[in-house]
């Protein structure tokens, strides 16, 4: 993103606002799905679905990973494993719990 | 002597080194943030049924959402201070860094009246699991903006932005990389956010 010229900003522009805009009704609209009368199971997946929607859109438009190079993919490849690692550390012990009596 | 590749890209990564930088510092992020989420959702699985919705619901929902909006304008007008320097216009640069710095404080001053309003009412870290593991995480957030608030008010101030008349496109690459921490923290909160408080 270094070699841009003034109309290829402008362009940029336009894109973060729309970007801008999404992320907010999509703020919103989280919020409001929380008041729906449904499972626990299901506000979670729809909570941490649209915050993935959300958390894309800023890494891809806002942080330009969307045509950045590939040594800065790599590098967050493989943090993104070591994250899911991370993640799936607690369900280990659930494994662990439903094998006890 | 000189620090190599500030704004030319390296043959060997493709990239300059602040931007290699900065990406290497927001994967250790990603970890450090990582590991807390890996607690939060252990806390959650093993605490009694409903523990976590009670003292959740005590959260204030309207606060976090409009503090919500708030770091995603500041993420656009980090953006558009980087774009006014990349359009050359210094003048245009300082007034988005401003309201930047501007939203990042309403953000703090948004998060004083939450923590003093939980204060006194008796909920401390202490209170409960899920208070522990709230206040570990949006206080851990909230250095975060402190830290970016320092780093962008220095080059908002005169001293920290007189590099643009030296070399103007190494100061842009700065504020660029400056961008990239600060979209990261708002990324944070954008998970944070539903995990704490609506869930």
């Amino acid at each position: 993103m270094s070699d841009h010229d003034n109309g290829h900003i402008e362009e940029h522009i336009k894109v973060y606002l729309t970007v801008f805009g999404a992320l907010a009704v999509l703020t919103v609209l989280t919020v409001a799905a929380s008041y729906m009368n449904i499972s626990t199971t299901e506000a979670i997946f729809l909570a941490l679905a649209i915050a993935t929607v959300k958390a894309s859109l800023v890494a891809g438009y806002f942080m330009h990973l969307i045509d950045e190079k590939k040594t800065i993919i790599y590098i967050l490849s493989l943090t993104f494993i070591f994250f899911l690692f991370c993640m799936f550390i607690p369900m280990i012990t659930e494994i662990d719990h439903a094998r006890l009596p | 002597m000189q620090i190599p590749y500030t704004t030319e890209e390296r043959p060997d990564t493709g990239l300059n080194n602040s931007k290699l930088g900065i990406w290497i510092f927001l994967a250790s992020e990603i970890m450090l943030f990582g590991g807390l989420f890996s607690a939060y959702v252990f806390l959650r699985m093993a605490a009694p049924d409903g523990d976590f919705a009670y003292w959740g619901s005590k959260l204030n929902i309207p606060m976090a959402t409009f503090n919500t909006l708030v770091l995603i304008t500041s993420s656009m007008t980090m953006l558009m201070s980087w774009a006014s320097l990349k359009m050359k216009d210094l003048q245009k640069f300082k007034m988005y860094m401003g309201l930047t710095l501007l939203c990042a404080t309403i953000f703090l001053v948004v998060k004083y009246f939450e923590y003093t309003g939980k204060f006194h009412h008796g909920i401390f870290p202490s209170s409960s699991t899920f208070m522990g593991i709230y206040f570990t995480l949006t206080g851990l957030h909230m250095l975060h903006i402190i830290g970016g608030m320092i780093v962008m008010g220095y080059f908002w101030l005169p001293m920290g932005n007189k590099m643009w008349e030296s070399d103007s496109e190494r100061f842009t690459n700065r504020i660029e990389i400056v961008g990239l921490y600060w979209h990261f923290v708002d990324l944070v909160w954008i998970f944070l956010f539903p995990i704490l408080y609506l869930l």
